[in-house]
């Protein structure tokens, strides 16, 4: 039986949930979401440090939702969504967590996979270099990006990217990805 | 040269880009979904103004946020200003973060570990 959205998406939504989405990732949607989670963050008295630091996570998850979500399977409920993804912000005494879900091809996981492996292994200093290498010698990709958002996360964050790919059906897999912004940075 | 005067959106620095000015200025915020498309006038204004530059360019780079997809595009008219450089005009980069702003600081020195413009890191009040 493949996996139930819907279902997976209701299990996500914990007392911690501050926003919750699911559906279309356009531009305006990118637009409505920064600025809800902005105005919690400020209400929430956080230091500008971390509001920043999630403001941050939040435009590059969701740009890469925008730009990489590939469109939905034949047989998924929701035909509508041009570039669907789901997403998920929590906040606690630890801080944030963001969580995204977007369908992938199969046939891109390992890639995937990879990136987020290399990226997880890799130390701070690393991924600092990492970030710098490819914002020097990688050309601009249509999508602007050349391939940085993970990187700038994990930079940011200095946390682990902690990701799973659900099977979906033969053709796709379901990826999450599950980002902590800690309360206290130290790094 | 006619200037390149943009004002800021929520995704969208505001420019100014004036000839006559000799300070040009990029603030606010750049995340825009495609950010090629809102930097390449810059670049390319960018790339007349390096025919004849004024004998000092200030650059005034003041960003709260930008994204990824504008890191690049921020680079490229870094470049154009490093050209503008080597050919024995005057030109700095001020880069501008707020307090404890500890990521756009590194931001701007990664910048200035690549591009070879003397850049000035200064820090503002919160």
């Amino acid at each position: 039986m493949s996996l139930n959205v819907e279902n997976y998406f209701r299990n996500l939504l914990t007392d911690d949930v501050i926003f919750s989405y699911k559906g279309d990732i356009s531009s305006e949607v990118i637009n409505l979401i920064l600025d809800s989670v902005e105005r919690q963050t400020k209400e929430a008295n956080d230091p500008s440090k971390i509001r920043k630091k999630v403001y941050n996570v939040l435009v590059e998850s969701l740009q890469n939702l925008y730009h990489h979500a590939d469109p939905v399977p034949g047989d998924f409920e929701d035909q509508g969504s041009r570039r669907f993804g789901m997403i998920v912000v929590n906040r606690n005494s630890s801080g944030y967590n963001i969580t995204t879900c977007n369908f992938v091809k199969k046939n891109k996981v390992k890639q995937l996979a990879d990136k987020l492996d290399k990226i997880n292994k890799s130390s701070i200093q690393e991924i600092k270099e990492f970030y710098k290498f490819i914002l020097h010698h990688q050309k601009i990709t249509p999508k602007g990006g050349g391939g940085l958002g993970l990187v700038d996360i994990a930079r940011k964050t200095g946390n682990e990217l902690d990701y799973q790919f659900l099977d979906y059906n033969k053709e796709y897999a379901f990826f999450r990805l599950s980002i902590d912004i800690n309360s206290l940075q130290d790094n | 040269m006619e200037p390149i005067i943009i004002e800021g959106t929520p995704k969208t620095p505001t420019v100014h880009f004036d000839s006559g000015a000799g300070v040009f200025k990029l603030e606010g915020r750049s995340i825009p979904e495609n950010s090629v498309e809102f930097y390449k006038p810059l670049v390319d204004w960018l790339d007349k103004y390096k025919e004849s530059p004024l004998p000092k360019t200030t650059v005034e780079v003041k960003l709260e946020y930008f994204n990824t997809s504008s890191s690049k595009c921020i680079l490229d008219v870094f470049k154009k200003l490093e050209i503008i450089h080597k050919a024995r005009n005057d030109v700095e980069i001020k880069w501008y973060y707020e307090e404890d702003d500890e990521d756009m600081l590194e931001a701007g020195e990664d910048y200035e570990s690549i591009i070879r413009v003397p850049f000035e890191m200064i820090e503002t009040a919160d």
